[in-house]
């Protein structure tokens, strides 16, 4: 599992939001990854190839209720045979400092290709999915998650 | 299943009763004799099962007036479509009267003077005699009594006794299950406490405890009623934890979680329930889509958004059901059932004029127990009134005005913000502002109200934040509630913008200038989800300020402005 690690905790950046009752989403200065970094990443690790819709069902809240930690559950359809299994599922954020959240590798021992974590989300973005198969396939799916300041409700 | 025909039936009946009543200046007797009991009561029953439905009645014990929106949008696909629709536009949908009884209980046009023909709504011991009535006619083994939430918080008794007296309330009024929303602002352990000794079902199934994904109350029950058997399956709020403070119960983990509430219809179907309802605080635009994605679910009864519909609205096979708020309406459903499937479906939204329908005295009784260790504080004189005050309303009402206007006055601050809060009784011009009237607006269990410093870049995110959490065209990404409330600062805001974009121009209201994103400015707040907020509570400062004033006048308010509808 690789972790990205993040220096200034989201508590921290959202210091004065602490007091004004709207907690806030009040970036510290740094620079975040975007759309094209998170592509670039996966270029990196597969090149050119084709990301196609479809087999990942990628479960994540619509709202954060703690930006700090995010579940995360990912899980792909395969029969998981020697003839037929995930290799790789990879998990990607375009909206934090390091787009990086998570690498997983399985083999057909595995049985079933999923797998839950929680992450720390910066700020509201999209969490991206990849899946390589077996067969040399890329999948990908993509979920909007909202960090949000709260409050007000009705 | 049902034609749009027969869900107006209900609707088209009680207009037609009340056409032509109402108009101009008739008085309270004359209104009394025309709206009856049994006018509100009357109903061609159907079926062996009767479901009734109360929700968000946020402790409201006694009659009261709550006047409904008069701006209440609607965004990407919900826009234009009910409840996104007020006033007139409203009146013609579900084709109510203008003048009428239905039109004053429904709509906010012509408030003033039909609250002085209708008098007050809600009351727990007319509702209680409502309840009474339809298990008298329909038979006590018939009928489900259901409360969609928002139950025990809006008052100062329920925030003295941590919720007891509507607990009391609700007991004795024989309710079967229950949902929450605001209920977790008492905190995890009162919370707990009370569900584990009540005699009603709690039910969630979209709570989890955080650490082992376990969930923290009953997902469903079933009941039988008229020889068939209800699942019924509870949704708390799915934003709970966003939008009130966290740290009162930071061991749950809310959600839609739209594919366990599958599961639960589907292990309710296998076990054999020919009705399958869910008992909703998700709000109503959020249930509109659940419905059209979820499938088995008979009845949706919605709450969380304070919606009243007289009509039912239908997604598939399913039917929505929105009753209002703060004990003005009692929700009844006749339900059919053929071959252990729903066969067919009669509704009314029953309104509680709280002078024509004659009070159940062992509720009285009980109300005034509740209410007696606080009643000298609840009918203190603070001021009176000369405005119109109420709150609802996406962008302003004019009780918040009046909450932002003493946080201006009495914490020496250039901005006041107040969340966008939908609970809230009405007054109307001339009314004495007591004790109770400022709680009723105001109790909460973290009231502190704090005096800072913001920049002008901070208050811009902060509207954009929250102007997305109404606006954003998935509902799903919605989280109720109305835009925060603003006292000394305008803004301009086109609500079809997509996220950060939809703020701008916003003006310093006292200089006339534009608010600079590096400037700080001196702000005050309240309802902060953060722990330790500092600062007293904002009852005692609305208060200060009512009791200087001596009279409120509230001038119309047009520091907003809003594009894109």
């Amino acid at each position: 599992m690789v972790w990205n690690s993040i220096e200034t905790t989201r508590r921290e950046a959202l210091g004065l939001a602490s007091i004004l009752g709207f907690a806030a989403l009040l970036a510290p200065r740094m620079s975040f990854a975007d759309e094209q970094t998170v592509a670039a990443e996966i270029k990196k690790l597969y090149g050119d190839k084709k990301l196609e819709s479809g087999k990942i069902k990628l479960d994540v809240p619509e709202i954060a209720e703690n930006g700090l930690v995010v579940p995360v559950n990912v899980e792909v359809e395969s029969p998981m045979t020697d003839a037929d299994y995930v290799k790789a599922v990879h998990v990607f954020a375009d909206g934090n400092p390091l787009p990086g959240i998570v690498s997983y590798k399985f083999t057909p021992a595995c049985g079933k290709a999923s797998a839950s974590t929680r992450m720390r989300l910066a700020q509201t973005q999209n969490i991206i999915c990849v899946a390589e198969m077996s067969n040399g396939n890329l999948h990908m799916a993509k979920a909007n998650v909202k960090v949000t300041i709260g409050g007000c409700g009705g | 299943m049902i034609s749009r025909r027969e869900f107006l039936q209900a609707t088209s009946a009680a207009s037609a009763l009340l056409l032509g009543s109402g108009l101009g200046d008739l008085g309270r007797v004359a209104a009394q004799q025309r709206l009856s009991q049994a006018d509100i009561m009357r109903f061609d029953p159907l079926g062996t099962v009767t479901i009734l439905h109360v929700t968000d009645i946020h402790a409201q014990l006694m009659p009261l007036h709550f006047r409904e929106p008069s701006v209440n949008l609607g965004a990407g696909e919900a826009k234009g479509l009910p409840p996104h629709i007020s006033d007139a536009e409203f009146r013609k949908y579900f084709k109510i009267a203008t003048g009428s009884a239905d039109a004053f209980a429904l709509t906010s046009d012509d408030f003033v003077s039909l609250a002085r023909n209708y008098g007050r709504m809600g009351g727990m011991d007319r509702i209680a005699a409502l309840i009474r009535a339809v298990r008298a006619e329909r038979g006590e083994d018939k009928v489900l009594l259901l409360d969609g939430g928002d139950n025990w918080q809006g008052s100062w008794t329920s925030l003295q006794t941590k919720a007891q007296d509507m607990v009391d309330i609700m007991s004795a009024l024989k309710v079967d299950a229950m949902v929450g929303h605001w209920e977790f602002t008492y905190g995890a352990d009162r919370v707990r406490q009370i569900v584990d000794k009540a005699p009603f079902a709690f039910l969630a199934q979209n709570i989890r405890d955080n650490e082992w994904q376990e969930p923290v109350f009953e997902a469903r029950k079933t009941f039988e009623r008229g020889g068939a058997k209800i699942a019924v399956i509870g949704q708390a709020l799915p934003r709970t934890a966003v939008a009130n403070p966290r740290w009162m119960f930071p061991k749950w983990e809310f959600g839609i979680r739209e594919e366990d509430m599958q599961k639960q219809v589907d292990e309710a179907r296998a076990e054999g329930a020919s009705i399958v309802v869910l008992l909703s605080h998700n709000g109503f635009d959020v249930d509109r889509k659940l419905a059209s994605r979820v499938k088995g679910l008979d009845v949706i009864l919605t709450a969380h958004t304070h919606d009243a519909m007289p009509g039912l609205i239908r997604v598939g096979d399913t039917v929505l059901v929105a009753s209002g708020s703060h004990g003005k309406f009692v929700s009844r459903l006749d339900i059919e059932v053929k071959d252990k499937k729903v066969a067919g479906i009669r509704f009314k939204l029953m309104p509680v004029f709280a002078d024509a329908i004659a009070p159940d005295p062992a509720m009285t009784a009980l109300v005034e127990k509740v209410r007696a260790p606080f009643a000298k504080d609840l009918a203190r004189t603070i001021g009176k009134t000369d405005s119109l005050l109420y709150r609802r309303g996406n962008f302003n009402g004019t009780f918040d005005d009046l909450i932002c206007n003493a946080m201006l006055a009495e914490r020496d601050v250039e901005i006041a913000l107040s969340p966008g809060f939908r609970w809230g009784g009405t007054l109307v011009p001339g009314d004495t502002i007591t004790w109770e009237h400022v709680t009723n607006a105001t109790a909460i269990t973290y009231p502190n109200c704090y005096r800072n410093q913001m920049t002008g870049a901070q208050l811009k995110e902060i509207l954009e934040d929250i102007a997305d959490n109404i606006f954003h065209p998935d509902p799903y990404f919605q989280g109720g509630g109305d835009m925060v409330r603003i006292g000394g600062m305008g803004y301009a805001i086109d609500i079809a913008k997509p996220a950060g974009s939809r703020v701008s121009k916003l003006t310093h209201l006292k200089s006339g200038q534009p608010i600079e994103a590096s400037k700080a400015y001196t702000v005050a707040g309240w309802a902060s989800i953060n722990q330790n907020t500092q600062g007293p509570p904002i009852w005692d400062v609305v208060a200060a300020h009512v009791s200087k004033l001596g009279s409120v006048k509230i001038e119309p308010n047009t520091a907003v402005k809003v594009t894109g509808t």
